[in-house]
């Protein structure tokens, strides 16, 4: 079963599948949508079955598949996942499903836009999405990391909300410099790292590079991931493109999309340039931790939904870059463990903040008040989904934050004590919002819409129940995930500190390490 | 003196050339001959079969290796990947010039010289069928741009130069509508173009002073070996380079890009931005790599200061355009800086990188040309930005095409301005010229912002009252958009055996 070529199969089948849906005529928008809904289940049934076919004991790349592209410049297809990899191809293969259910009706009742072409775009953002993680080839990573803008933008600008021109291209020229500072690094790498592309042979010869431009490549690489995370002070992209993508669309965004980033830091700044990342981690924890404050503090004052939403996202990325740049192992598992609940309780969260504004026909929160008396249920859902998000206990952010935060405390102290105070912010906010749209006295505007009278629908429960049980699934017993992610972190982990004279330097010596 | 012999001449190598001049003289001869009414039709098809019969005899030489004709002509691998890189782009854009059914008579005027604005004019550009001309004057340009890239010595060189400047300066002049401005823009290339002719004149002069030979070989020999004032040799590199950086458009001598490529018939505006780029760079490829790469580390960096400039005044200066064809106008010196980047490689590397580029970027600039010709309304050419908002809704899959070139221009991956930027830069890199890669990226960033601005217009603008339409193509612009279209998606996704053929072809004969 491990020769079955999983990756690329997976890669390929939603492009074909966007294809599919792409040529239906909009007249028939309901086939559309059965066909792209079925065909993202196809793509998760497959990734269930690579799951299974995963060695936790095996290799750290499996699934390893080549075939030749560009043989001048060594440019190959090639894939491969470990474990880390192997989780977030899994979340992204839940969450389309999901948002393709929950974006059912967004398109509806409105004669200029064309439902076939909303969910092409969709299918084919997971196509980017699966292939920007599935790759093993620093070209072919490239290729996915930029192409990958495209469906999106189309997604945010033709589909999204009020200011959706401008969060378009922002969104876009924002990650195109990044992408492009990345493209300076790859080509740098290539020259200096042996002409060639491929991630495990570059692994062996970028301990000849020298230190300087080991640094220059590592901040080539890493302001590109910064940008896309987003790390602060490259975030401001974020809460408009989050705020005016349709609420599905920006599940994804800031679900999937954006982890690419820490992934990216994960998979390529720390093994390609070890001693580049100890250099430069002070300066990212620093980045990090400002994150965590600053973005909470502008969560608390938001009024509108979607960029409440987004700015909380921008914290928890401030979570997940010191749970990184920590260099423990504690800390990288709690990290990648973190990319996954992130994106199921942040996910989660924008879903049901989109049921709420399609219903009400406005995202800000003081268009609500007292929702709950009209729609109990999905207020319920909506809390829950508060709750996993300012990570409870029981909940699985719990625990992904509650390792990144004793990884970090066991070398840096005052950032581990620092970020704590993020957690009394991710109450405030998350209650306070939680508070203002659906507890108290019942705004009387509201009473006057007849959609949100409508209490939750079968469609929006089938959306919702999958991400809820994986929350609280991965809150009590998160092993099966942890397991998967244990060995790439450790190998990553050990990758950083191969250089290092001492292979203890880094985990119980950070300080002087520095 | 009376043994003078006559040089050793090897037909077969020169044969591309001579098909092209030859059909050429013989399209006049149609022009005198011929009644009007066939005209069109014989033009066409002699100048296709032209193209075709000299493009076969470029693949026939495909790994000689000599010089020729007295040691004027060189057909080395450079010589023959340019040849067939100008007469492919050559075929293409031959298909734009010769459309004649998306306006009737086509997108040239039959009498150029009539006063505009006259009551004859008005008539002329009414019905009357446009000039078959072109077609001549074009193969005079294209045999001249083949001479160009081949050229051994300077004499021949310039003599090339004047060969293919002179039908451009007349093509220039003769769009059927915006006449003024069309013959504005002639007259300012044309003036440009002498003086910058006339600077590669007195530089090619100063280095026979300082050579002793006006040889390729023989310049090469006397920089390694310098028997006489190097000031000869710097003022002659610098002037002709001055000719040189002119008709590649590379900043500053740039400022004639925008109103030529505005004011000329846009099929021309075409042939100008793909085939002259390829003749210009391929010149200057084989002037640097041949002759004065003894003395790389004097110009490289001169030029790479000329190449940052020419970077970022092509971006900024394309931010702020209004005109489609102005913004086509900076990208394309954008380009040239990016190009020069790959030139200033000095390497292998840089010299398959720039031919690699010269072809991608060709075939996508054709396509975007193309595609102006056809948004049109009852003056024309619609060719100001804000008549394009909307059109996504009207036309989407001209939109959608206009859109792929232009996130090919952008170096979207998958897209055969990706691979080819990414080529140029690699070699660069390798070069030791990180420094203009860190420009060139810089100059990305900006130059993505317009044509950003293009593709919201396209898609997520409401279409306006004067939204034109988006004319149905002609057979030929069709194929030529479809060919420029393929190409730029193929060399962005298989871009290996072009890649390839570069490699194998890197290696000037001296």
């Amino acid at each position: 079963m491990s020769d079955f070529p999983f990756l690329s199969i997976l890669t390929l089948l939603p492009l074909v599948g966007a294809v599919v849906v792409g040529v239906i005529p909009r007249r028939k928008a309901e086939l559309a949508k059965t066909i792209a809904l079925i065909w993202s289940l196809v793509v998760l049934v497959l990734s269930i079955f690579m799951w299974v076919a995963f060695k936790i004991d095996g290799d750290r790349f499996q699934f390893h598949e080549s075939y030749q592209w560009i043989p001048s410049w060594d440019a190959r297809f090639t894939f491969a996942a470990d474990g880390i990899a192997l989780v977030m191809l899994m979340l992204i293969a839940v969450l389309t499903p999901v948002v393709i259910l929950a974006s059912w009706h967004d398109v509806d009742g409105d004669g200029k836009r064309s439902a076939p072409v909303y969910f092409a775009l969709l299918l084919a953002f997971e196509f980017t999405m699966i292939g920007v993680f599935a790759a093993a080839d620093i070209f072919l990573f490239y290729v996915f990391f930029e192409v990958m803008l495209i469906p999106m933008y189309f997604i945010i600008g033709s589909f999204g909300g009020a200011r959706r021109q401008y969060a378009a291209v922002k969104f876009f020229l924002y990650s195109l410099v990044g992408g492009l500072f990345m493209l300076a690094a790859v080509i740098g790498l290539w020259v200096v790292g042996g002409h060639t592309f491929d991630f495990s042979k570059l692994l062996q010869s970028v301990g000849e590079i020298d230190q300087n431009t080991s640094r220059w490549l590592f901040l080539g690489f890493f302001v590109a991931f910064a940008i896309k995370a987003p790390f602060f002070p490259f975030h401001t992209w974020l809460p408009d493109a989050g705020g005016a993508a349709p609420a599905g669309a920006a599940a994804l965004l800031v679900g999937v999309m954006d982890k690419v980033g820490t992934f990216g830091i994960l998979r390529y700044c720390l093994p390609l340039f070890p001693e580049a990342s100890r250099w430069f981690a002070p300066a990212a924890l620093v980045l990090a931790v400002i994150g965590i404050i600053y973005a909470a503090l502008l969560a608390v004052g938001q009024n509108d939904l979607k960029r409440l939403v987004s700015y909380t996202s921008i914290a928890h990325f401030g979570f997940i870059g010191i749970g990184i740049f920590a260099f423990t192992t504690q800390g990288g598992t709690g990290s990648v463990l973190y990319m996954v609940n992130h994106g199921l309780a942040t996910g989660l969260l924008f879903i049901v903040v989109g049921m709420f504004v399609a219903r009400r026909g406005s995202s800000l929160v003081s268009d609500f008040g007292g929702a709950g008396k009209l729609v109990p249920v999905l207020a319920g859902v909506l809390f829950f989904a508060g709750l996993a998000s300012l990570a409870l206990p029981g909940t699985a952010p719990f625990i992904s934050e509650f390792l990144v935060l004793i990884g970090t405390f066991t070398v840096h102290k005052v950032y581990a004590v620092i970020a704590t105070v993020g957690i009394i912010l991710a109450a405030a906010y998350v209650l306070w919002m939680v508070q203002r749209t659906t507890q108290g006295t019942l705004n009387p505007a509201l009473e006057e819409v007849p959609a949100m009278r409508k209490d939750i629908t079968l469609r929006e429960k089938v959306v919702v129940a999958p991400l809820i049980l994986l929350l609280l699934l991965l809150g009590f017993y998160p092993k099966p995930v942890t397991d998967v992610i244990n060995p790439a972190v450790q190998a990553t982990m050990q990758d950083v500190g191969t250089t290092d004279p001492g292979p203890t330097a880094v985990t119980a010596n950070g300080r002087a390490a520095r | 003196m009376g043994d003078l012999k006559l040089p050793a001449i090897d037909y077969g190598a020169l044969a591309p050339m001579l098909i092209l001049f030859g059909v050429a003289c013989l399209g006049i001869l149609v022009e005198a001959l011929a009644p009007k009414k066939s005209r069109q039709a014989v033009q066409l098809t002699l100048s296709f079969l032209a193209i075709i019969a000299s493009f076969v005899a470029v693949v026939v030489q495909h790994s000689t290796r000599k010089i020729t004709i007295g040691g004027a002509v060189a057909v080395d691998g450079p010589t023959v990947f340019l040849q067939g890189a100008i007469l492919a782009l050559g075929a293409v854009s031959l298909m734009l010039i010769g459309e004649r059914t998306i306006e009737k008579g086509g997108a040239f005027v039959s009498q150029a010289a009539i006063t505009v604005g006259s009551q004859k004019d008005l008539r002329q550009a009414g019905d009357q069928p446009g000039a078959t001309e072109v077609y001549p004057l074009t193969l005079f340009a294209l045999g001249g741009m083949l001479l160009f890239v081949s050229a051994n010595d300077l004499l021949t060189m310039f003599v090339a130069l004047e060969v293919f400047s002179l039908p451009l300066y007349l093509l220039c002049a003769l769009a059927r509508r915006r006449r003024l401005l069309s013959q504005e823009a002639a007259l300012k290339y044309f003036l440009l173009g002498s003086y910058a002719s006339a600077f590669f004149l007195f530089g090619a002069a100063l280095i026979y002073g300082f050579a002793g030979g006006i040889s390729f070989g023989a310049v090469h020999d006397a920089v390694a070996n310098p028997q006489r004032s190097e000031v000869l040799l710097y003022a002659g590199l610098a002037l002709v380079a001055i000719g040189l950086l002119f008709k590649a458009a590379l900043a500053p001598f740039h400022v004639w890009t925008p109103d030529v490529y505005q004011g000329a018939p846009t099929p021309i505006t075409a042939l100008m931005a793909a085939c002259t780029k390829v003749a210009a760079f391929g010149a200057l490829l084989r002037v640097l790599y041949v002759s004065f790469e003894g003395v790389r580390w004097d110009f490289q960096p001169v030029l790479g200061v000329i190449a940052v400039l020419t970077m970022l005044v092509g971006a900024v200066l394309a931010v702020t355009q209004t005109d489609m064809k102005r913004l086509l106008a900076y990208s394309s010196v954008a380009n040239a800086g990016y190009l020069l980047v790959g030139v200033l490689a000095l390497n292998e590397e840089g010299l398959s990188s720039t031919m690699f580029y010269l072809v991608a970027y060709g075939f996508s600039v054709l396509a975007a040309f193309g595609i102006v010709t056809l948004v049109r309304d009852a003056d024309g050419e619609a060719t100001h930005l804000s008549r394009w908002a909307g059109l996504g809704r009207k036309s989407p899959l001209f939109a959608g095409t206009f859109t792929f070139i232009l996130l090919a221009f952008a170096g979207i991956p998958l897209t055969s301005g990706f691979t080819a930027k990414f080529a140029v830069f690699g070699a660069a890199v390798e070069g030791g010229q990180t420094w203009l890669v860190i420009f060139g990226v810089i100059s990305s960033m900006l130059l993505a912002f317009p044509y950003l601005r293009v593709v919201v217009l396209l898609w997520l603008s409401e279409p306006g009252e004067s939204t034109p339409t988006v004319s149905i193509p002609g057979f030929m612009t069709a194929a030529a958009l479809t060919i420029g279209v393929i190409a730029t998606f193929a060399l962005g996704v298989v871009p290996a055996p072009l890649i390839d053929l570069t490699r194998d072809a890197a290696q000037f004969v001296r």
